[in-house]
């Protein structure tokens, strides 16, 4: 045991021992500061959007704000109403919706009760593609390649419209459906199903009477956190949606969302504390305060669904 | 409770002293009261049904408990010569682990090579004299019987190596760093026979430079590779004393039951 | 087999006419086959909707790559953007995009490597953590122009780093920093235990363990994370919109290794710039047909990169999962 270097060996050096000891609260130190910039950047994104929010809402009253029909913000004769932009944006939403939440409950049963778990591997990351095209690849697609095709079938479409944006979201969204409501499904547990299976039902009578009403929770989950994806689409919308601010709720027309108008007015000379800069940051926190509040209705679900 | 001691016959240096060492997960208590002595360069066996708080006695004194969280430790484990309580949490338990070697039930060999693996430990104290580190290396393989079946492929992966190799990998790579007291947690219990018997050969090889602590759940093991051995039951320390006494004359009638098979 | 009571035997139908018991077989008998049918249709219903889906995305790519083949060639890499759309090309945007991806890479890979490793392995339980947790899992899912306008208010204007390489850079890293997280502490969480304890045990440090064992264990999974950060980073347009980038531009940012001493410059931090994305919605936006045939050709490249990256990440994922087996 005692030989020459035995006390570098067993540890014995106080100065080292001492060393790595401070060299420890260092890092735990700087690793919590890290992550303290996740917090950081919610709070201020917060806290952006309501102080450069505030002066807006000194020219323009609240109840103007929410009651007025028209939203002008950049002309002489301003209107300050919000609601077209909310029409726009809820319109793009329920087209979105309405393609991408059967499709995405479809393909998760098929996923997740019908097919090989080796079949599943290979069709999983091919689904993922949908969801990692660029969204201003899929705005030149509603614009230049749906619209066009639909024209066809509807020669009284415009050019710019809700419905070609609508659709080409919802083809967006599928995935995120798909793998939300999986989850939700593979949690049930295989006691359900057996259950099912031992009364005489068939694979496709367990899979929509008994194991997606068990995982409605996820269902719910995958249906409020992608109108939250959908409400805060942006590059879709304003390429293929159009750039009028107007009540629509008929997707065949053309109509701005709330993304739609921030990209106009960023992409033109909006001065710092001008009218126009203080209306994009309305606009967002509008949005932000919409897709919060579904974002936590959606997480409380979600938890649901795991915790089941 | 009475306990039971076989006051071992001749003076021994003592390397650890267990005294009134108690041990709760959460409100449950899991160890009560045990004391016994562990000497010098001997091998001390911890034997008993499972859950009888014997690796959680052993995992204490590595401090292994620490990482985890809703356990509590009561007494003192003296460590000799310097007389320091490595329960004590002012003690770093990063201090206790340089002096106190461990060895798990499943082989645990780190993804890296063969020679890494070993030297791991004397990197960490600041050695980075290669010639130093290959010597060492080649000492602790040579000491753990492993030295010759891999001594040409010390830059492979250690997880390659078969379960038995992985075992004696983990003993030389605790044995690099000479340890004062080198904890075995059922080291066998997850090879199979061949490769137990090399661990037990090499177990009484080794007390000539370390001192043990066996925790195993196999009789025949204790009787064959022990000096001292402590029976444990529900928590409690029943008997201690040396094997051979221990497994021919215990004192107690739950010893006399369980090493004789019925129970257990 | 499933053919056989299918046959229209009439001597079988008759004697099961009379028999009650018989009867009652040969309806449940029918019910089997039709729920075996109606199993059937809905497995051929998914895989005709998967095949639906895999048709549309490849009329997607296959547009682009039409309409844009005649741009793209060297020519269209190697130019400025112009007036005249014959003579445009997406040299400064991919340029742009290339110094973009350097900062935002750094900075989220940084933050988010740290974040991860301190909420998987230092984190107390308490109320910070729990507030920690719940900004990575609210990030995700806010709007991305929204990262815009807090850029817009904080780095531009606050802190004047002016519409930037640097602005953009650090907008994309915080925006992609959730998905960096969780794949940090996934692979963390893959890592067993027992090698935790085994490195403990021979007196390691916390630091050293995460340094020498749980960061080159999981460097695999940070790798995989940060590449889909970066496919979800290249494509991203709004937020950077929103800070002004520009659209029409006719420079490249300062070179960063230079000929005079200090010989490297980070000058470019602070230059303006446009990115792929950018150019191709400014494309886009045009009336002329001609600039559309750009726009295809920016997005067939943009297409390209993305499932390339995509890619890179499925075959790393599986390059991993093969090599460490604890």
């Amino acid at each position: 045991m005692a030989n020459g270097n035995s006390s570098i060996i067993s540890g014995y050096d106080e100065k080292r021992l001492a060393h790595v000891k401070r060299r420890e609260s260092w890092v735990a130190f700087i690793l919590f500061l890290a992550s303290l910039s996740t917090l950081l950047t919610v709070f201020s994104i917060i806290v952006i959007l309501v102080t450069e929010s505030l002066p807006f809402f000194k020219t323009v009253s609240i109840i103007d704000f929410l009651t007025q029909k028209e939203w002008t913000p950049l002309f002489d004769q301003a209107q300050y109403g919000i609601l077209p932009l909310i029409s726009g944006t809820l319109t793009t939403t329920w087209v979105a919706m309405l393609i991408a939440l059967p499709s995405g409950i479809i393909i998760a049963a098929y996923l997740s009760e019908f097919i090989r778990p080796s079949l599943r591997e290979i069709i999983k990351p091919l689904l993922e593609i949908f969801a990692a095209i660029p969204t201003v690849v899929y705005g030149y697609f509603a614009l230049l390649f749906v619209t066009p095709v639909l024209q066809k079938f509807f020669p009284e479409l415009p050019g710019f419209n809700m419905f070609s944006a609508g659709i080409v979201m919802g083809f967006m969204i599928i995935p995120y459906v798909s793998s939300l409501v999986e989850d939700a499904m593979r949690s049930v547990s295989k006691e359900v199903r057996e259950a099912s299976f031992a009364l005489g039902a068939s694979k496709l009578e367990t899979t929509f009477k008994v194991v997606l009403p068990a995982a409605s929770s996820g269902i719910i989950a995958a249906l409020i956190l992608s109108i939250s994806r959908a409400l805060g689409e942006t590059m879709i919308v304003a390429i293929a949606a159009g750039m009028q601010p107007q009540i629509a709720f008929s997707p065949f027309q053309a109509a701005q969302t709330l993304t739609a108008f921030i990209v106009q007015v960023s992409l033109g000379d909006a001065p710092h504390g001008s009218i126009g800069y203080q209306s994009i940051y309305v606009a967002g926190l509008t949005l932000f305060c919409m897709t919060l509040i579904l974002n936590l209705i959606g997480f409380y679900f979600r938890k649901q669904a795991q915790s089941k | 409770m009475g306990l039971l001691v076989n006051e071992p016959n001749a003076v021994k240096a003592i390397k650890a002293d267990v005294k009134n060492f108690n041990f709760y997960y959460g409100q449950k208590q899991a160890v009560k009261d045990v004391n016994f002595s562990v000497y010098q360069n001997k091998v001390t066996a911890l034997i008993g049904p499972s859950g009888c708080g014997k690796s959680t006695l052993l995992r204490s004194l590595n401090r292994i408990h620490d990482l985890y969280k809703g356990f509590k430790t009561e007494g003192e484990v003296i460590l000799h010569p310097e007389q320091i309580n490595i329960l004590d949490k002012s003690i770093d338990p990063t201090f206790v682990r340089m002096r106190v070697g461990m060895v798990f039930q499943k082989p645990n060999p780190f993804p890296k090579s063969i020679y890494e693996n070993v030297v791991y430990g004397l990197k960490i104290r600041g050695l980075k004299k290669r010639a130093l580190l290959e010597q060492k290396c080649e000492e602790s393989l040579k000491a753990a019987g492993l030295w010759d079946e891999v001594k040409d492929r010390l830059d492979q992966l250690a997880t390659g190596l078969s379960g038995g190799q992985q075992q004696r990998l983990c003993i030389a790579r605790a044995l690099a760093v000479e340890p004062d007291l080198l904890l075995l947690d059922e080291p066998t219990s997850a090879l199979d026979p061949i490769s137990t018997s090399v661990i037990e050969d090499l177990v009484i090889e080794l007390k000539n430079k370390v001192t043990i602590l066996i925790v195993t759940h196999n009789l025949q093991q204790a009787a064959r590779c022990s000096d001292f051995t402590a029976f444990m039951y529900l928590g409690e320390l029943i008997e201690f004393g040396e094997t051979n006494k221990l497994f021919t004359k215990p004192q107690n009638v739950k010893t006399e039951n369980y090493i004789t098979g019925r129970f257990g | 087999m499933r053919k056989s009571p299918m046959k229209k035997d009439k001597n079988r139908n008759n004697i099961m006419a009379k028999d009650p018991i018989l009867a009652k077989h040969n309806k449940t008998e029918k019910l089997i086959k039709s729920k075996n049918i109606k199993d059937q249709l809905f497995y051929l219903f998914g895989f005709l909707i998967l095949v639906a889906a895999s048709f549309i995305l490849f009329a997607l790519i296959s547009d682009l790559f039409i309409r844009g083949a005649s741009r793209l060639n060297f020519d269209f890499l190697t130019h400025f953007p112009s007036r005249k759309p014959e003579a445009a090309g997406i040299l400064s945007a991919w340029v742009g995009s290339l110094a973009v991806m350097l900062v935002t890479s750094s900075v989220s890979l940084v933050l988010g490597v740290m974040t991860g490793i301190y909420l998987e392995e230092y984190a107390p339980k308490n109320i910070f953590t729990f507030l920690i947790e719940l900004a990575i899992v609210n990030m995700a899912g806010i709007p991305s122009i929204t990262f815009g306008l807090m850029a817009l208010g904080i780095f531009v204007y606050q802190f004047n780093f002016g519409q930037s390489i640097l602005t953009a850079g650090l907008t994309l890293g915080l925006l992609v920093l959730p998905i960096i997280i969780v794949t940090t502490r996934e692979a963390l969480k893959s890592i067993p235990n027992h090698l935790r304890e085994a490195a403990y045990s021979l007196g390691a440090s916390k630091y050293q363990i995460v340094r020498d064992h749980l960061l080159p264990y999981s460097s695999g999974g940070i790798l995989t994370g940060m590449i889909l950060a970066l496919s979800r980073a290249v494509g991203e347009t709004a937020p950077l919109i929103t800070i002004g980038a520009l659209t029409f531009i006719a420079f490249l940012p300062t070179p960063p290794i230079q000929s005079t001493p200090p010989f490297v410059s980070f000058e470019w931090l602070w230059d303006g710039f446009t990115v792929l994305p950018i150019q191709m919605f400014n494309w886009v936006s045009r009336p002329q047909e001609e600039f559309h045939i750009n726009a295809a050709a920016t997005g067939a490249i943009l297409l390209m990169l993305t499932l390339i990256l995509n890619a890179g990440a499925i075959w790393l994922r599986y390059k991993f999962r093969k090599r460490y087996h604890w």
